[in-house]
């Protein structure tokens, strides 16, 4: 400013707007990070090829082309799975098949048990003969119990993405505040605002970096699954994911006031590891749990209440209809209750350590202040 | 006014601050001065409530100091900090932002500011790019850009060319001007001298002098004299009451018992010849600064 410029006093910021001047910057900073947006576009392509793939394999065992005279075509008609090529007779059906132009041929044949033989070239078509034989009447006595190995992979979906992107995103936190503190800016950031407006708007942004990586994963995976026609798989994880979407931004709020709260307690970047530890297994736990206990209702249960493992633990729950529908909200009641608690904690945590440079800041002096 | 009583900081068992008491005036610039350890950080960083005293208050215009005030103080750390991954003008606008000024006002004001400092060029480099100077120049910026009327400089001219400490002191005396309150400690005697208005000498944790630099200067004055003549001025060593420290043809400089000592000899000196120059010669500041850290 020049001698000539007007004076003006600086006016009060609120505490509302400085939060949003933090979190945009974290936002902004990150996403001219070309490292995370990179990674990110990635993640995201990855999850679509791997939608799609799963997609285009499961409809792939379809069409089994076969060639039948009019005879045996009218008996193929029923059956699925069977594309029929009509042919005058048994002689151009043969040549088809030895031409390779169809698997191969169907003709009635009154001696065989189902009145038809098929004819092919040098490989037994085990798909084709097993669509033509005729097999017992199955009768399942718990029709809507769902294959283990769906269930496995549901239940490694949601707490795959839970881990990653609380791991990704709470490391984030955890190098920004070191950074903060490492680079000394933080003594002219709280010079200037309130310093839980600081964690806040650090806590904010990051939260939206972490909930937009969620939702375009989600987009995605709806669109796969969408493109390759698995509406019935899209209609039961509906209601599910939109579930696993409201505790993750709780549960991710949670890790990312613990994260900011232990990154504050050093003031090297290569010291982090010692005090955000116990929160990166905090993190790493409803995963490893989902993986091996996905099968074992008193875990889950229990794990779908617990505010760290609940937005892996309750979705999973509410996919298999295990859940009463009070159950996400009672849950959910829990999952807020701990997150202000553990805000209020980590914030007292943030501002008694951030101003302690040097060694590492015990918990105990940080708590007390 | 901001005004420091009885400030009292202790460290385990060493007192870093020992009722250090002193005030920064409006539209001044107060010098702050002492060796390393001597506690001009721990001060500063009391009076931004960086750090908390265990006796003592700080108040501005009379009240106790509030979070709101220091809010609007500009501050240079000791220990240099702005994001290096930031581009210099985009930071100082986000500083100036988290002071209030909405978006084009801030971006106005920072690119004058940088532009006044010298980083015109460098206002879409990243912080890291710029050379230390240059660093220095931009926290520089990140203090004054919302205006205050406090400002306290931890160091400012530490890590500048020459010319840089000419543009840093002339935006730090506009400043005073305007009526901002400028606390600065400093290390460069020599720049002090020359800048400030007031000055706070600080050693051991106490204050060891304080007040206007004339004052000071005044006070710590002895009766020394210059004289420069024409002719030999061997005669002044023969006059009661005088003591020649140096001598030099027509040049001496000399310690007078008493202000009619003084006075006679430049009667003489006029007596016996032209007399070019004769005056009381005040002590710089690094001998002022000498004297009270004894």
């Amino acid at each position: 400013m020049s001698a000539t410029a007007p004076r003006r006093r600086s006016v009060e910021v609120s505490p509302t707007q400085a939060t949003w001047l933090v979190a945009e910057r974290e936002i902004g900073s990150k996403l001219r990070s070309r490292t995370f947006v990179v990674s990110s576009i990635l993640l995201v392509l990855i999850a679509l090829a791997a939608v799609l793939w799963g997609g285009f394999s499961a409809g792939r065992e379809e069409a089994i082309e076969v060639a039948a005279p009019a005879d045996a075509a009218a008996q193929l008609q029923e059956v699925p799975g069977v594309e029929v090529v009509d042919v005058a007779d048994r002689a151009a059906a043969e040549r088809l098949v030895r031409d390779g132009e169809v698997e191969a041929a169907v003709v009635v044949d009154p001696g065989s048990p189902v009145g038809l033989t098929i004819v092919a070239d040098s490989e037994v078509p085990a798909g084709l003969q097993q669509a033509l034989a005729v097999q017992p009447e199955v009768e399942l006595l718990d029709p809507d119990a769902m294959n283990p190995l769906i269930r496995y992979f549901v239940a490694f979906g949601f707490g795959i993405v839970f881990f990653m992107a609380a791991m990704t995103f709470g490391a984030t936190i955890a190098a920004s505040v070191v950074e903060e503190k490492q680079t000394r800016v933080v003594e002219i950031l709280i010079s200037a605002i309130p310093t839980r407006v600081l964690l806040a708007g650090k806590v904010l942004g990051n939260t939206a970096l972490a909930m937009g990586q969620i939702l375009s994963l989600v987009t995605v995976a709806v669109l796969g699954l969408v493109i390759t026609g698995q509406t019935e798989l899209l209609a039961g994880l509906g209601a599910p994911v939109v579930w696993f979407a409201v505790f993750f931004l709780f549960g991710f709020i949670l890790a990312a006031a613990l994260f900011a709260a232990t990154g504050a307690m050093v003031s090297r970047q290569e010291d982090i590891g010692s005090t955000t530890g116990p929160v990166t297994y905090l993190v790493m736990a409803p995963y490893l749990i989902v993986v091996f206990f996905n099968d074992n209702p008193v875990v889950m249960t229990v794990m779908s209440y617990v505010p760290f493992s609940a937005p892996v633990g309750m979705p999973v729950r509410l996919f298999f209809g295990e859940a009463q529908w009070w159950e996400p909200l009672l849950s959910l009641g829990i999952m807020l209750a701990t997150c202000a608690a553990v805000i209020a904690l980590g914030a007292r945590i943030y501002e008694n350590s951030l101003l302690r440079t040097g060694g590492r800041v015990r918990l105990r002096e940080a708590l007390a202040g | 006014m901001l005004r420091l009583r009885g400030i009292v900081k202790t460290y385990g068992d060493r007192r870093a601050l020992d009722d250090v008491s002193f005030d920064v005036a409006p539209g001044r610039l107060t010098g702050f001065v002492g060796g390393n350890g001597a506690g001009k950080t721990t001060t500063m960083r009391i009076v931004l409530g960086l750090l908390t005293p265990d006796a003592g208050e700080v108040s501005l215009d009379g009240r106790a100091l509030t979070a709101a005030d220091r809010r609007d103080f500009g501050y240079m750390p000791e220990e240099r900090g702005l994001y290096p991954k930031m581009k210099v003008l985009e930071h100082i606008v986000y500083l100036a932002r988290l002071h209030g000024f909405p978006r084009d006002e801030a971006t106005a004001r920072a690119t004058a500011l940088l532009g006044r400092l010298g980083l015109g060029e460098r206002l879409r480099d990243n912080v890291e790019a710029l050379s230390l100077g240059n660093q220095q120049r931009a926290q520089i910026a990140a203090a004054l850009v919302h205006d205050p009327e406090v400002l306290i400089l931890d160091e400012p001219f530490s890590g500048l060319d020459p010319l840089a400490v000419d543009v840093v002191s002339g935006v730090l005396q506009e400043r005073a001007a305007q009526g901002a309150a400028v606390l600065f400690s400093s290390h460069q005697l020599d720049v002090v001298e020359r800048l400030c208005d007031d000055l706070v000498i600080i050693a051991g944790g106490t204050i060891r002098a304080n007040g206007s630099r004339d004052a000071l200067r005044a006070a710590h004055a002895g009766r020394r004299y210059e004289l420069v003549s024409a002719g030999d001025a061997g005669w002044v060593r023969e006059l009661p009451g005088i003591e020649v420290v140096r001598f030099d043809g027509g040049y001496a400089v000399f310690d007078a018992e008493s202000e009619e000592a003084a006075q006679r000899v430049l009667r003489r000196a006029v007596d016996q010849g032209d007399v070019a120059s004769f005056a009381p010669q005040h002590p710089s500041l690094a001998q002022i600064f000498k004297e009270v850290i004894q």
